[in-house]
């Protein structure tokens, strides 16, 4: 069991940054996270697109922020548990015990929820047949892929995923890209590779088709595909892949008895905790009036939620406030030498 | 202002005045039309404010971003007449629009 004064819950850059006023004030924490890297939705959703509105930043991409963000908490050696989730939390002698999905388990006085709009999983395909299929010959990630080969792959997607796993799987499967419009939303590079590859009769190409039955007993035999206008075919294939991005569930926050209204968390606004004691909720998953989902808010709301943690880490200790340009205390957490 | 109806796709259908400036997509929100998720708050950074406009409007609506039909390919069951919600700016104009909701927004 790791102990620690506050599990943080979600490595946006809310999280982030509340990990880092959690560490000027002289707290620990850890950081977990279901996606298997740090940034949340600037990661996941904008790498590359630019952010104009974090004060004293006039412009810097979801990436960047990011990696100033991990920069900024270095010092504190927090660490971050990725590729899990909390499923489960209990209360026991004013103590939070928290169990992810890899059977770790965590025990601290505060919990901090800045989980975003929730974890982030595959869309899937909407056909319902596709269902008994999924995870045997219907995946929306690949894990191993060697069971491809000498198979048949019919790809769905038109970004960057589908085309790179059409390119690679093409030199020892049989591949099908389909997509449901003409452009592809990749890079050039891959577009262009994979047209290549389709004059060579290494990939076959389907535009303006989306997958509308999955055949087989038992195991999948064929996918029949349709496009706009009704026109129909079929497709023999051992496996099917989607790459379709990912959706934002709440998922087992939903059971933790927290007040929920239109999937935010409503808190008070002096320390953003909610219903819960020790349990706080910053960013976009919290509601309260006035609440604006920009990041800017949500380094506001990491700030007031990390001192709000405080009370219940060390009951018996006030917290000064203090100033980081300063503090020695702040100055030593921060592990900055003066050579006076 | 203007007068917009959302269908659910169980049939059931709200009509409401929406502001002009607001997107079609705050005008559902802020009226607790269910149906209409709007995950990412309308960065057009995820596909669950998805809508069918009805061909009589299709055209008459501003054309489409290219960043909004990246966005679709991620949609639950997109078609011809896919639209992004968030992104159709209510004016005037669009007095007496109707939009189709899916089945649903995710999956």
């Amino acid at each position: 069991m790791i102990k620690t004064d506050v599990v943080i819950i979600g490595a946006g850059p809310t999280g982030l940054f509340c990990a880092h006023q959690l560490g000027i004030i002289g707290l620990n924490c850890e950081i977990i996270d279901n996606l298997d890297k740090i940034g949340g939705q600037c990661i996941e959703l904008y790498p590359d697109k630019p952010i104009y509105d974090i004060p004293a930043i006039p412009e810097c991409s979801g990436e960047e922020l990011t990696k100033n963000l991990i920069k900024q908490i270095e010092p504190f050696n927090f660490k971050f548990h990725l590729g899990e989730r909390v499923q489960e939390i209990k209360n026991e002698n004013d103590k939070w015990i928290l169990k992810t999905s890899k059977e770790k388990e965590f025990i601290a006085p505060n919990i901090i929820i800045a989980g975003g709009v929730g974890s982030f999983e595959p869309r899937k395909f909407s056909v319902k047949n596709c269902e008994q299929f999924e995870e045997k010959s219907i995946l929306y990630s690949i894990k191993d892929k060697t069971i491809f080969k000498d198979k048949s792959v019919a790809i769905f997607g038109g970004g960057d995923s589908a085309l790179d796993w059409a390119i690679e799987l093409s030199k020892s499967s049989k591949v099908f890209l389909i997509h449901r419009r003409d452009d592809f939303r990749g890079t050039q590079a891959s577009i262009d590779k994979v047209k290549k590859l389709e004059k060579e009769k290494k990939i076959e190409i389907y535009t303006k088709f989306q997958i509308s039955d999955a055949k087989g007993n038992g195991i999948l035999d064929s996918i029949e595909i349709k496009n706009d206008d009704g026109e129909k075919k079929l497709i023999k294939t051992d496996y099917v892949l989607g790459f379709f991005g990912l959706l934002m569930r709440l998922g087992p926050i939903l059971d933790w008895e927290l007040n929920i209204d239109k999937k935010k968390i409503p808190v008070n606004t002096e320390n953003f905790e909610t219903n819960k004691k020790g349990i706080f909720a910053i960013g976009d998953i919290c509601s309260y009036p006035g609440k604006l989902k920009l990041i800017l808010s949500g380094f506001h709301e990491g700030a007031l939620a990390a001192r709000g943690c405080f009370k219940y880490a060390r009951p018996n200790e006030k917290l000064r406030f203090e100033f980081s340009t300063t503090s020695k205390s702040v100055h030593s957490r921060l592990g900055i030498k003066k050579d006076d | 202002m203007a007068k917009i109806t959302y269908i659910e796709h169980n049939g059931k259908s709200h009509t409401i005045e929406v502001a002009n400036g607001l997107s079609v997509m705050e005008g559902a929100v802020q009226n607790n039309i269910p149906g209409i998720d709007a995950d990412c708050g309308g960065s057009m950074a995820c596909a669950t404010c998805h809508v069918y406009v009805r061909d009589e409007w299709f055209n008459k609506l501003p054309q489409k971003e290219d960043g909004e039909e990246d966005m679709l390919d991620m949609a639950y069951e997109p078609k011809k007449n896919s639209r992004l919600s968030c992104q159709i700016m209510v004016s005037d104009q669009l007095d007496g629009l109707a939009v189709n909701l899916p089945e649903k927004q995710g999956s």
